[in-house]
C-alpha cells in the first residue's frame, strides 16, 4: 500500500460494523443501503441478496473493507442496495475491475456480482483469466439462463433448443457449464448453489467468503419474468429430493427422498445405483473429496446429464498462492534484492555523464 | 599512410541490414557512446513489422538513423551522409535517404547472387557505375570478422552475429569515438557467456583496428561536444522518459503505480520497463486483453492508485468503452497512447499522429477528456508527469499522446532533481460528515476521492447517470443536461490551472506553424531555418490539445498565416478551424515516417513566396 493510503486508514477509525474488536452486534441490516431494491416482484435475486446480508456480519471484516463489483445485468444492480463500497461498471468487466482494486489494495475482501450474460459471454475472457490467475476475489454469478436486463434473449447457458424472442426456431447453441468452465480455468473454489435453498446458500457463500483465492459460486436463480421455472425441478419440494445431489466432503454421495440412491463410478463414468435392491452398498458410493480435481471434473460433469441428479455444493476447494499475494511478495524481494528505490536512483540509473 | 583529421558540425548515419543483423542494437551502441561524449543527438529507429523476416530480402531490411553534432540538433536528419549497407536489399532500400556525394559502407559479402536477386539487383552495384554519385568503401566485414574470430571455435552462426559490431568498431574509428562504453555493455550483457563477450570485444577492435591500418580510410572526423546546458545527462526514449515520468509522479503523489497493460507495439517497452522497477513499488499487471488492461487500471484507481493503462491506437479502440466510464465515475486514470500508423491493424512499427480525434471524440456519449501529448522524447517524461497531475487534481480520466517516433526516438536528457518536480499528492476524503460522492471543489469541480477501507464513507459509483452531489442514479432530464454540462466544465477550467502556450519566434507576423506532439523537432528546424533566412515564420507548438490554453486564439489572430503541419490528414486542424474560425491550411505527411524539415520548409517558401 502506498505511503498516503497507509497513512489516511491508519488515521481513521475502523467502524464497529463487522468488526471483531470491541464490536457492537452487527447484522444483515447494516449491510442494507438506502436504496429502493429494484428488481421484479418474486425475483430469486431477493434471496441471494438477503442471504449475502445475512453472512456477512459473521466474517470478521470491518464493513468499510468490503466492496461488491458488477457489471451490467439485472442482477448487477447488486452494490447499489449494499452499504459497503461498491462499483456497478461495465458489461463483463466487473472482475477486471476487481483484479486491479485487489491488486492495488489487497487488504479488501472483494466481491464480483454477475450473471450468464456479463460473466460468461461478454465478460467470459476475462472471467477464465481471473480464475487461472487464483486472484482472491469472491464471484457470485446469477445464473438465470436468459438475458433478464434485455428483455428474454437466449445466453450462454440457456438450454439447446431454447426459445426466445431471438431464436423463434429454438436455440442451436450448447450451453455453457459453468461449474466445469470454472474447473478447467483452474479456479480454486467452486461451488453451485440455488437461490430457493436459503440454508444451503448461506452455508457456500460463507466458504466462499473464506477461501484464500478465486472463489466461484454459480447460483440457481429464477427469473420469474422471462425464464420462470428454469430451476424448479431442482428447487421445489416435490421434485428436489430425487433430482438434487449435495455434495458434502468426507460424505458418500447419496440422493434421494428415502436416501435410497447413490452415485458410483463405473470407470470414470459416474452412473445411480440403487441402495435398496441389495446389489450395492453405501461403501460401493463415491465419497466426496473437495481436495480432489479430477473427481471435481467427473461431478461438475454431471451437470446437464438426463439421468443423474444435478450436484449441488463445494465442487473443490484446494489451496494456491494468490496472485496478489505473489505480486506483493516479488516486490518484497526486489525491494530485498535491490534495495528500496528511490526517486534519485532511478533518474540516475543506466549511462550517465556530466556536462560542466 | 598518413590519414587527416576533419572537424564536422553534425553528420547523419544510418546503420542498415537484415533485421537480424543486429542494426538497431549497433545504432543504440554509437548514439549512446555519442552521447556520453557530449554530442546533441536524435535518433530514428526504423525497422520491420516481422520479427525475423526471410533473410536477405527487401522487407526485412532493418534501420537507425542517428543525426549528432556540436550544435543544437532537433531531428534525426532529412537524410543522411553515411550509410552502412550490410547487405544488398539494405542499400536498395536506403539509398534514397542517402545525400547526394553521401558515403557508403558496405558489406561486400551481403551482395553474393542470391542477395543480389532477393534485393531485386540484376547486376552487382559495386561493379558498376550506379554508384558512383557517392563515394563507396567495400569491406569484406563476414569474412574479416570470421578471421578474427579463427581461434575460438565459434559457430558460425554466432560469428555471424557478431559483424556488426565489426561495422561498430569501423564507424567509431572514422568519427573518433571511444569504445568503452560498448566494450562495458558487452561484458555486463554477456557476464555469463565470457566467449560471446569476447567475440564481440575482438571483432569490435578489429573493426576498429582495420579502419586504422588499411588505406581504406584516410579521413576520420571530429565532431565536438555540443553546449548543451551544465548538468547530468543520460540518453533517452521516449518510451524510457514515459515509465520514468509515470514512477516519478507516483512518488511525488505518494501513491503507488499500478499499470494495466496488454503488450502491443510500440508500447509494449513502457510496460517492460515499469516491470523492472519493482523496487520502486510499482505494480504492474499484464492484462488478458486492452479492456481488463484499462478495467483493472480503474479498479485500482479506486482503491487509491495512480492507475495507467499504456497501448497504442487499436488497443485505444477496445478501452473506449471504458474511458467512458472513468469519465463517469469520475476517478484518476492515465491513458498513454503511443500513436502509430493506422486504421486498423496500419503500420505497427511506423509513426503517426492519427489518433488525436480518436482521443477527443472517441467514446459514446458527451466524454470529454484531458489530452497532454509531448513534443520530444525527454518532453515525455514531463508531460506524462503532468498528465498524471491533471488526473489527480481533476478527478479525471487523462489522455497521454506520444508515438512511435517519439516512443523509439532517443535525445541526450538533462536529468532532473526529484526536488525540482512539483508534489502532486491529492487529498483522500476521510470525514464521514456530510459526505456525498458527487460534491465538487469550487474552484476545480472536482469530486472527492475516498478510497474502500475509510469508515463512514462506504459508497457506490457507477456507470449509470449520476444525480448532481448525492451521485445516486438518476434517470431525471434536468439533471442529466446539468451533469454532462458540470463534466465539460471541469474539464475546460483545466485551462485555468496549465500555463499559457508561448510562441517561438516573434508573436506577430506573416505566418504561424502550429504543430503538436513528434513533430517539434522538424518544425522547430525549418522555421529557425527560415527565420535566419530573413521569413517572418514563428512556431506554435502545443502540449496541451485538450483544454486548448487560454490564450491560444490571441496566438493564432497574431498571424496573416497559419499553418498546421501535423502527420496525419489534418486533425489539430479541424479542432482549431472549429474554436476560433481561422482560415489555416494544413500540410500532411501520412507515410509512416516523420516530417523531414525540407519538407516544412519547402510549404513556409509555397506559403509566404520566395525561393
Ligand atoms: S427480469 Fe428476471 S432476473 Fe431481472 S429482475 Fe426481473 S425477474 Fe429478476
Amino acid at each position: 500500500m502506498s505511503v498516503l493510503v497507509e497513512e489516511v486508514l491508519s488515521n481513521v477509525k475502523a467502524t464497529s460494523v463487522g468488526n471483531s474488536v470491541g464490536a457492537a452486534k452487527v447484522t444483515a441490516k447494516d449491510f442494507q443501503s438506502d436504496q429502493d431494491v429494484r428488481w421484479c416482484p418474486g425475483c430469486g435475486d431477493y434471496s441471494i441478496l438477503a442471504q449475502t446480508q445475512r453472512i456477512l456480519p459473521d466474517l470478521n471484516i470491518p464493513r468499510e473493507r468490503m466492496v461488491f463489483i458488477s457489471g451490467i445485468g439485472c442482477s448487477s444492480r447488486f452494490p447499489y442496495y449494499m452499504e459497503t463500497y461498491g462499483f456497478h461498471s461495465i458489461h463483463g468487466r466487473a472482475t477486471a475491475i476487481a483484479s486491479g482494486l485487489k491488486m492495488a489494495r489487497p487488504d479488501l475482501s472483494i466481491w464480483v456480482v454477475t450473471g450468464d450474460g456479463d460473466g460468461l459471454s461478454i465478460g467470459g475472457n476475462h472471467m477464465i483469466h481471473l480464475m487461472r490467475r487464483n486472484v482472491d476475489v469472491n464471484v457470485i454469478l446469477f445464473n438465470n439462463q436468459i438475458y433478464g436486463l434485455t428483455k428474454g434473449q437466449y445466453s450462454p447457458t440457456s438450454e439447446k433448443g431454447k426459445v426466445t424472442k431471438s431464436t423463434p426456431l429454438g436455440s442451436i447453441d450448447y450451453p455453457f457449464n459453468p461449474a466445469a468452465l470454472a474447473l478447467g480455468s483452474s479456479c480454486t473454489f467452486v461451488a453451485r448453489s440455488m437461490d430457493r435453498d436459503p440454508k444451503h446458500m448461506q452455508a457456500v457463500l460463507k466458504r466462499a467468503a473464506e477461501h484464500k483465492g478465486t472463489s466461484f459460486v454459480e447460483m440457481y436463480q429464477n427469473c420469474n419474468v422471462f425464464n420462470d421455472g428454469a430451476f424448479f425441478t431442482l428447487t421445489e419440494k416435490e421434485t428436489r429430493d430425487e433430482n438434487v445431489l449435495y455434495l458434502e466432503h468426507g460424505k458418500p454421495l447419496i440422493f434421494g427422498k428415502e436416501k435410497d440412491k447413490g452415485i458410483h463410478l463405473d470407470g470414470f463414468t459416474p452412473t445411480v445405483v440403487s441402495l435398496k435392491d441389495g446389489k450395492h452398498s453405501v461403501n460401493d458410493l463415491i465419497v466426496h473429496n473437495e481436495k480432489d480435481s479430477t473427481l471435481a471434473f467427473i461431478l461438475a460433469n454431471m451437470t446437464y446429464q438426463e439421468k443423474l441428479p444435478r450436484p449441488v455444493g463445494i465442487f473443490q476447494s484446494i489451496e494456491r498462492p494468490t496472485y496478489d499475494e505473489m505480486m506483493s511478495q516479488q516486490i518484497e524481494t526486489a525491494i530485498q534484492k535491490r534495495g528500496k528505490g528511490t526517486l534519485e536512483k532511478l533518474l540516475n540509473s543506466g549511462e550517465t555523464w556530466t556536462i560542466q | 599512410m598518413a590519414k587527416t583529421t576533419k572537424s564536422l558540425d553534425e553528420v547523419t548515419i544510418r546503420f542498415a541490414g537484415d533485421s537480424g543483423d543486429g542494426m538497431q542494437l549497433t545504432g543504440t551502441q554509437f548514439t549512446n557512446t555519442s552521447a556520453i561524449m557530449g554530442n546533441d543527438l536524435s535518433t530514428l529507429p526504423d525497422y520491420p513489422a516481422e520479427i525475423r523476416a526471410p533473410q536477405g530480402t527487401l522487407f526485412g531490411v532493418s534501420g537507425f538513423q542517428i543525426h549528432f553534432g556540436s550544435k543544437e540538433i532537433n531531428t534525426p536528419g532529412d537524410q543522411c551522409d553515411v550509410l552502412v549497407a550490410m547487405n544488398a536489399a539494405a542499400l536498395k532500400v536506403n539509398l534514397r535517404s542517402l545525400v547526394n556525394g553521401g558515403s557508403i559502407i558496405v558489406n561486400t559479402d551481403g551482395f553474393n547472387d542470391k542477395n543480389l536477386k532477393l534485393a531485386g539487383y540484376e547486376a552487382n552495384p559495386l561493379n558498376n557505375d550506379s554508384l558512383s554519385k557517392y563515394q563507396v568503401f567495400q569491406v569484406d566485414i563476414t569474412k574479416l570478422t570470421t578471421l578474427a574470430l579463427a581461434d575460438m571455435n565459434l559457430p558460425q552462426k554466432i560469428v555471424d552475429r557478431t559483424k556488426n559490431f565489426f561495422a561498430l568498431g569501423m564507424m567509431y574509428w572514422i568519427y573518433n569515438r571511444s569504445i568503452e562504453s560498448t566494450i562495458e555493455w558487452v561484458n555486463d550483457k554477456f557476464k555469463s557467456k565470457a566467449d560471446i563477450a569476447e567475440a564481440n570485444i575482438r571483432v569490435l577492435k578489429a573493426g576498429w583496428n582495420f579502419a586504422e591500418t588499411t588505406e581504406i580510410f584516410s579521413v576520420r572526423y571530429d565532431v565536438k561536444p555540443a553546449t548543451l546546458a551544465h548538468g547530468k545527462y543520460r540518453n533517452i526514449t521516449g518510451n524510457q522518459a514515459t515509465a520514468l515520468g509515470l514512477v516519478a509522479a507516483a512518488n511525488k503523489a505518494k501513491l503507488d503505480l499500478f499499470l494495466g497493460s496488454y503488450p502491443i507495439t510500440p508500447a509494449s517497452d513502457i510496460l517492460h520497463d515499469l516491470s523492472m522497477y519493482k523496487q520502486y513499488g510499482v505494480k504492474t499487471f499484464q492484462a488478458e486483453d486492452e479492456i481488463a488492461g484499462v478495467t483493472s487500471a480503474i479498479g485500482a484507481s479506486f482503491g487509491g492508485a495512480l492507475a495507467v493503462t499504456t497501448t497504442s491506437g487499436p488497443g485505444l479502440a477496445l478501452k473506449t468503452e471504458a474511458i467512458g466510464l472513468a469519465v463517469m465515475v469520475e476517478l484518476p486514470l492515465v491513458i498513454v497512447n503511443i500513436q502509430r500508423g493506422g486504421p486498423s491493424t496500419g503500420l505497427p512499427t511506423k509513426t503517426e499522429q492519427a489518433d488525436l480525434l480518436q482521443s477527443m471524440y472517441g467514446r459514446n456519449g458527451e466524454a470529454p477528456v484531458p489530452i497532454v501529448a509531448a513534443s520530444t522524447p525527454g518532453d515525455c517524461f514531463y508531460s506524462v508527469f503532468e498528465a498524471s497531475r491533471i488526473a489527480l487534481k481533476f478527478m479525471t480520466p487523462v489522455l497521454f499522446l506520444s508515438d512511435g517516433y517519439l516512443g523509439n526516438g532517443s535525445e541526450p536528457w538533462l536529468i532532473p532533481t526529484p526536488e525540482s518536480l512539483a508534489d502532486i499528492s491529492p487529498k483522500f476524503r476521510t470525514d464521514p460528515n456530510g459526505y456525498l460522492p458527487y460534491l465538487r471543489d469550487e474552484k476545480t469541480l472536482a469530486r472527492e476521492w475516498a478510497i474502500p477501507g475509510t469508515p463512514g464513507l462506504e459508497h457506490r459509483i457507477g456507470g449509470l447517470e449520476k444525480e448532481d452531489k448525492t451521485g445516486n442514479v438518476s434517470y431525471d432530464p434536468e439533471n442529466h443536461e446539468r451533469m454532462i454540462r458540470l463534466r465539460a466544465e471541469k474539464v475546460e477550467r483545466i485551462a485555468n490551472d496549465i500555463p499559457l502556450a508561448k510562441v517561438e519566434g516573434d508573436e506577430k507576423g506573416d505566418l504561424l506553424v502550429v504543430g503538436w506532439g513528434g513533430t517539434y523537432g522538424a518544425i522547430r528546424t525549418a522555421v529557425e531555418q527560415k527565420r535566419a533566412e530573413g521569413k517572418s515564420v514563428s512556431h506554435l507548438h502545443l502540449h496541451y490539445l485538450n483544454p486548448l490554453q487560454k490564450n491560444i486564439g490571441e496566438i493564432l489572430y497574431n498571424f496573416k498565416n497559419v499553418l498546421v503541419a501535423e502527420i496525419n490528414m489534418g486533425q489539430l486542424i479541424k479542432i482549431l478551424r472549429a474554436k476560433y474560425l481561422v482560415p489555416a491550411v494544413g500540410l500532411n505527411k501520412i507515410q509512416g515516417l516523420p516530417f523531414k524539415s525540407s519538407e516544412i520548409e519547402k510549404k513556409i517558401d509555397e506559403i509566404l513566396g520566395g525561393k
